[in-house]
């Protein structure tokens, strides 16, 4: 019954989107641009605008299958041909199969003169024709403003402008209008007036001599959108925009676990290693092993057959193989294995917002399961330390929606390592493991504690972090009266308590051969007065038994004399024996 | 221009030269060339043919042609003829290329844009 009423009811007439194809625009408007209503597009130069409408058409031919009209006012159809071929749209080929319609509106004030009331209908005209001659599904016009420069009648043009719009909604196109940024509005002759249902605003920015593009959605009526500044990019694949920070923090939590590659590490959080999509950061100050814990991770997951993305703005591949080897580890392999790849760029070769368009891009790509960032820190020769965050953190929100695990490292300055990174990342940070310098007795110790590992109850030890010929290696610090030690005066120390502790054994040792032999003479003095004991008994007791004998043949004599003498009948004689008081031996 | 000259041009040329010859001749004999580009009946537009009818009778009896086009019925010759507002005069011969736009009421401005008077 439910579903019967609610099919006769007619639903709610939401707003239906046409999807521009655009990489990340539909993410922003949440489905694309208003379906069959113009979308404002307006900016200042050079940000983008007529890319923007023509790559709404042509992918509205290659992926909708949605024929599109471009009106330019600006570039003749050969030129915009041209410019196009760059960025790999073949327009010729769309215009032969009658998919794209070019039409370029020429406007010359020097050839026109007014001579009284006119309307526009020559450019509704060929805009229906245009549309009608291909079924056009999709119209871009690019930049009608032109039109102010070429006619002084403004009311009528505005007029004709408002009565183009509607034009255009009555054909049922969904178009993409752009407007040269205007002083104080939007446009420079307030288009947004007319076209009110979506207005997208582009901006090129140049900070600390970098340039970044950036979009946002004014408007939007009748849907939800993000209202951010996303930042944009411009390249051989078009425009791709990303969306990133719309990301909410609703994103999977893994319990699957990953070895760190480091077996000792693993031991110290619960002998398993870092969640699967968590992300881990590395501090420490230069020269601590930063880089060796990532590339041991790296090389376990490869071997797991795990793939891995290392974004490296430091060193160079070559330079992160070779220096690798040198604890033992073959990155090499894994590269021409095609499980790792290494992105290496300059910090400062664009902007964040580029690099974070460029590592998402390259992340899509890849499909990685791990993906590296040496070090972050770099990135603060780009932008101010706040865009940093805001950027990692759109990074590792968006890292984590894709159960990436993210592997960051962070140089710290100075030997006072503080639990503290200077871009305020730890909070963003799942797992942080802290490698410290320790010095003393002439040198410089690696010292390795974790700092914080979430959902873990990882190891509160401090470890002495080696590299060797054969990879990095944790040992247990010497922590004692002493203090902390590491390194040559851990082993000192070391040799020192060993040497106390065989020389209290060997006392130990000493005392107990003395116990022995004090024992040895107890028993002995024992087992002499026993023989002594043993021999007087046995004198004694032959003593004894003399006597009895003795007292026995007295017994027997008086009874013999009493027989004798015919005597009554005598008592036991025990009783003589008592009488007789010649009994005892004694 | 001698005939050996224009023999000597290449083959392309000659149509071209032949062509600008031909315009030259026409400009110097006066002949207009005139298309008014209206879109149907609408009151500007029947201004606009009474309009350039008069001014055509008035001032270019004998040397002009004038072709009224209606781009409703033949759309393409508003993109040919990069027809923009409505009512369009254009003024394809002699040169320069010139348009009017409007109803064609304010006779002046024509006859100026026309050559026909000075300013």
């Amino acid at each position: 019954m439910a579903e019967t009423t609610t099919s006769e009811i007619p639903a709610l007439e939401i707003l239906q989107k046409c999807p521009s194809g655009i990489k990340g625009l539909d993410e922003i408007t949440s489905g694309g641009l208003p379906l069959g209503r113009p979308t404002l597009v307006c900016g200042g130069t050079g940000c983008g605008k007529t890319l923007l409408a023509m790559e709404f058409l042509v992918r509205g031919t290659t992926e909708y299958d949605e024929p599109g009209v471009f009106m330019s006012f600006e570039e003749k159809s050969e030129e915009l041909t041209k410019n196009f071929a760059s960025l790999g749209f073949d327009l010729n080929e769309l215009v032969a199969r009658e998919k794209l319609l070019l039409d370029y509106v020429h406007i010359e004030r020097s050839e026109i003169e007014e001579t009284g009331e006119y309307d526009l209908e020559g450019l509704f005209i060929r805009m229906g024709h245009a549309i009608d001659s291909i079924g056009a599904k999709r119209v871009a016009i690019d930049t009608i403003e032109t039109l102010f420069s070429g006619f002084s009648n403004e009311v009528t043009l505005r007029s004709e402008l408002r009565r183009l719009f509607r034009f255009l909604k009555g054909k049922g196109v969904t178009a993409v209008i752009t407007g040269e940024q205007g002083e104080r509005t939007l446009t420079r002759f307030g288009l947004e007036e007319y076209v009110a249902d979506c207005v997208i605003f582009l901006s090129h920015q140049v900070a600390n001599q970098i340039a970044t593009r950036r979009l946002r959605i004014v408007k939007y009526r009748g849907s939800a959108h993000g209202t951010n500044e996303y930042p944009f990019l411009l390249d051989e694949q078009g425009f791709s925009v990303m969306p990133i920070s719309s990301i909410g923090l609703d994103h999977p939590a893994s319990v699957d676990r990953v070895s760190t590659g480091i077996p000792r590490l693993d031991t110290m959080l619960e002998g398993k290693g870092y969640y699967r999509g968590s992300s881990i950061l590395v501090t420490g100050s230069a020269g601590t092993g930063k880089s060796s814990i990532a590339a041991h991770f790296v090389d376990a997951a490869c071997r797991r057959g795990e793939r891995c993305l290392y974004f490296a703005f430091e060193e160079s591949r070559n330079q992160i193989i070779r220096n690798m080897r040198s604890i033992g580890l073959d990155l090499g392999q894994w590269v021409d294995q095609g499980v790792l790849e290494f992105r290496n760029s300059r910090p400062t070769l664009y902007g964040l917002e580029m690099h974070l368009v460029v590592m998402h891009r390259a992340i899509e790509e890849f499909r990685p399961a791990i993906v590296v960032i040496d070090p972050i820190s770099n990135l603060l020769s780009a932008a101010s330390e706040m865009e940093v965050r805001s950027m990692l953190s759109r990074l590792i929100d968006y890292l984590k929606m894709e159960e990436i695990t993210a592997f960051c490292t962070a140089l710290t300055v100075g030997g006072a390592a503080g639990e503290r990174t200077e871009e305020g990342m730890s909070s963003l940070m799942d797992s942080w493991i802290l490698l410290q310098s320790l010095e003393g007795a002439g040198e410089r110790n690696r010292s390795l504690y974790i700092l914080k590992s979430r959902g873990m109850q990882h190891s509160n030890q401090v470890r002495e972090f080696c590299l060797t010929d054969n990879g990095a290696k944790l040992r247990d610090v010497y922590v004692g009266s002493g203090g902390v030690l590491a390194g040559a005066g851990r082993m000192a120390q070391e040799a020192r308590e060993k040497a106390e502790a065989l020389e209290r054994s060997q006392e130990i040792e000493c005392k107990q051969r003395d116990l022995e032999r004090k024992k040895a003479l107890v028993e002995a003095r024992i087992a002499a007065l026993r023989i002594g004991f043993q021999s007087e008994e046995d004198e004694l007791e032959r003593a004894i038994s003399r006597g009895k004998l003795q007292s026995e043949v007295v017994a027997q004599d008086n009874l013999d004399m009493g027989r004798a003498r015919d005597a009554d009948a005598m008592p036991p004689p025990e009783g003589n024996t008592s009488t007789n008081g010649k009994g005892g031996g004694r | 221009m001698s005939e050996t000259d224009r023999n000597d041009a290449p083959l392309l040329f000659r149509d071209m030269i032949g062509e600008f010859e031909l315009a030259l001749e026409e400009s110097g004999t006066g002949n207009y060339l005139l298309r008014l580009y209206v879109s149907g009946m609408t009151p500007n537009s029947i201004r606009a043919i009474e309009n350039i009818r008069k001014i055509c009778v008035e001032h270019l009896e004998g040397r002009y042609q004038l072709e009224i086009i209606d781009i409703y019925q033949q759309p393409i010759f508003a993109k040919e003829g990069q027809i923009i507002a409505a009512p369009t005069l254009v003024k394809e011969l002699p040169p320069p290329l010139r348009k009017f736009i409007g109803d064609l009421s304010q006779t002046e401005r024509i006859l100026v844009g026309l050559d026909l008077r000075k300013k």
